[in-house]
């Protein structure tokens, strides 16, 4: 069970003068239950990546599987095993398209083919999921919302597709931190009570650090680093901050604080344990 | 989808290139009269000496020229045919009941296709060595002279720019939109005519009201840049004559003045 990439490149506009080589040479293997955060800055091909991994572009080199099924293949196979992998874009809202919410969040489902009664049953379980009251918001216009708002319904209705795998392209991207706090507590959900393997491609160093259990670090077309968020900015901090990465504040006050001499143990990943270790080490309470 | 490119300017920095929008606007015409006074062979000879000339020294490859001819492939073709098996004339190469090819019907029909062949290439070499909205820079400064009689030159000039600058985003958008409906299983190609079109209803509406949004972002952002019409308005990239400029008139009057004197003038050859 897993999602697999093999030698793929991926080239935008071949044979121009426009011509971009976006990927190079990447071989990866996402396994079902994953959350794998994705890290690089603007133009270093995130975007380029997850889209190869759920078929929406097919490599020009190499090839993109799940579970052994060809993800670039016409066949009904290859239809159910992208049907199986859901993508949430970079601002979602703009994609609304449906006179009300619910007809938006039933899209998804009813392309799958299910029924009345199946449908109905997702978009119900979907809004419920992103905090959306059903009684309040089914029947209104989707434009009629909020931002955050609209983000949450474009996110449930993908949500309704119950994919396995599921990708989010900077879901927090223009988010106030209360609706943005939302959103990761929704993944976070979805990820642990249904198994569902999150990538999730961020320009915060906090988020991956906080939520990913894998990180991936993207640089020019090429997977630099693979690994635990935790080890990799211990690690891997000079080579992050050559390819213009950053490592999260934590890791930073941890640093200065040792530079001061104070001791502080090697495995300090988040805020609490650096309080803990702080009061800990002045004898405070 | 993306893969189209917009218009076909072709980037590079030659020599046509760096010339000055006015001075390959105004060239292109001269050189299309020229065409239109060749008619002799040796004319249409050295009217395809001058255009890879121009090809060789806008380092465009040729056969990006070559192929802006294809839209009109089937109009080139029929003219062919049409002077061929239609023509008159008193030199009968061949002939089967009304249909006469005479010498001097395919030499009228190499003529015209040889004509627009040559018409295609030249204009097309101008788009493809100026980007569109330097093009429209050149059109706006050549339709100033014309205001007097109530050109609106600036607000045309503006009107295409905003166009040209929000195709390749309302094409990126289409996209974009595209690929996300797609992930949800939309499905844009199978079903009767009617289906389809319905089906476009998830691209359409999200596209009309991120074009809205925009156009509105944009008048916004106009407003309060104070923009209020080209009524004493400076420019940031100011148009100038160069040398080079001056050698492509030359160049230009040059090439009418070699095909006139071939139409008109003593028969030397
Ligand atoms: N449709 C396209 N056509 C041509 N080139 C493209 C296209 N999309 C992306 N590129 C190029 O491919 C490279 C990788 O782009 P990609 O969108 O994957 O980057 P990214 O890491 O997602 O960036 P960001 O953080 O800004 O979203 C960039 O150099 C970009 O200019
Ligand atoms: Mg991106």
């Amino acid at each position: 069970m897993s999602m697999k990439l093999e030698h793929v490149s991926y080239t935008y506009m071949p044979g121009t003068p426009y011509e971009k080589e976006a990927l190079k040479d990447i071989s990866l293997e996402i396994k079902k239950g994953e959350f794998v955060a994705v890290i690089g800055h603007t133009g270093s091909g995130k975007s380029t990546l997850v889209q190869n991994l759920n078929g929406l572009l097919h490599p020009t080199k190499g090839n993109a599987s799940l579970d052994g099924v060809d993800l670039s293949g016409k066949s009904n196979e290859a239809k159910m095993a992208r049907g199986r992998i859901g993508m949430v874009f970079q601002y979602p809202e703009h994609q609304l398209f449906a006179e009300t919410v619910y007809e938006d969040i039933a899209f998804g489902p009813q392309n799958l083919g299910l029924n009345y009664e199946e449908t109905d049953a997702r978009v119900k379980d979907a809004m419920k999921f992103v905090g959306l009251d059903f009684e309040t918001y089914a029947g209104r216009s989707p434009f009629s919302l909020s931002g955050g708002q609209m983000r949450r319904v474009a996110i449930a209705g993908v949500v309704a597709m119950n994919p396995d795998y599921l990708i989010l392209d900077e879901p927090s991207a223009g988010l106030d931190p209360g609706s943005r706090d939302a959103v990761f507590a929704e993944v976070m959900e979805l990820y642990k009570k249904r198994g569902t393997a999150i990538i999730m491609v961020t320009h915060s160093m906090e988020d991956a650090a906080q939520f990913a259990k894998r990180m991936l670090v993207v640089y020019d077309g090429r997977i630099i680093i693979d690994g635990k968020p935790g080890e990799v900015f211990l690690k891997e901090k000079e080579q992050l901050l050559k390819v213009g990465m950053d490592v999260p504040e934590v890791y930073k006050l941890a640093d200065a604080l040792r530079d001061k001499g104070l001791r502080l143990p090697k495995e300090i990943t988040d805020a609490k344990t650096l309080l803990a270790e702080i009061k800990r080490r002045k004898g405070l309470r | 989808m993306l893969d189209i490119t917009l218009g076909q300017y072709y980037p590079g920095n030659s020599f046509i290139h760096r010339l000055d929008p006015r001075t390959k606007i105004l060239a292109t015409l001269l050189l299309i009269v020229a065409v239109f006074l060749a008619n002799t062979a040796v004319g249409y000879g050295a009217l395809c000496v001058m255009v890879l000339f121009i090809i060789a020294l806008s380092g465009l490859p040729f056969m990006l020229v070559l192929k802006s001819v294809k839209p009109l492939l089937f109009i080139i073709v029929l003219t062919l045919l049409l002077h061929t098996l239609l023509g008159q004339g008193e030199h009968v190469l061949y002939q089967w009941k009304f249909l006469k090819v005479t010498e001097e019907g395919v030499q009228m029909g190499v003529k015209m296709s040889m004509r627009l062949i040559l018409l295609l290439m030249i204009s097309s070499i101008l788009t493809f060595t100026t980007s569109p909205i330097v093009l429209t820079d050149g059109i706006e400064a050549l339709l100033r002279p014309f205001r007097v009689i109530g050109v609106p030159a600036h607000e045309l000039a503006m009107m295409m720019t905003i166009a040209l600058r929000f195709i390749p985003t309302l094409m990126e958008e289409t996209d974009r939109i595209i690929k996300a409906q797609t992930a949800r299983g939309a499905d844009f190609s199978s079903g009767n005519l009617l289906a389809r079109a319905k089906n476009m209803l998830p691209i359409l509406v999200p596209l009309f009201i991120s074009a809205f949004r925009r156009a509105d972002d944009l008048a916004v952002a106009m407003e309060a840049r104070c923009y209020r019409g080209g009524e004493g308005r400076t420019r940031m990239h100011q148009l100038a004559y160069h040398a080079g400029d001056a050698a492509a008139f030359v160049f230009a009057f040059a090439m009418i003045g070699l095909m006139a004197f071939l139409r008109w003038g003593p028969n030397v050859l």
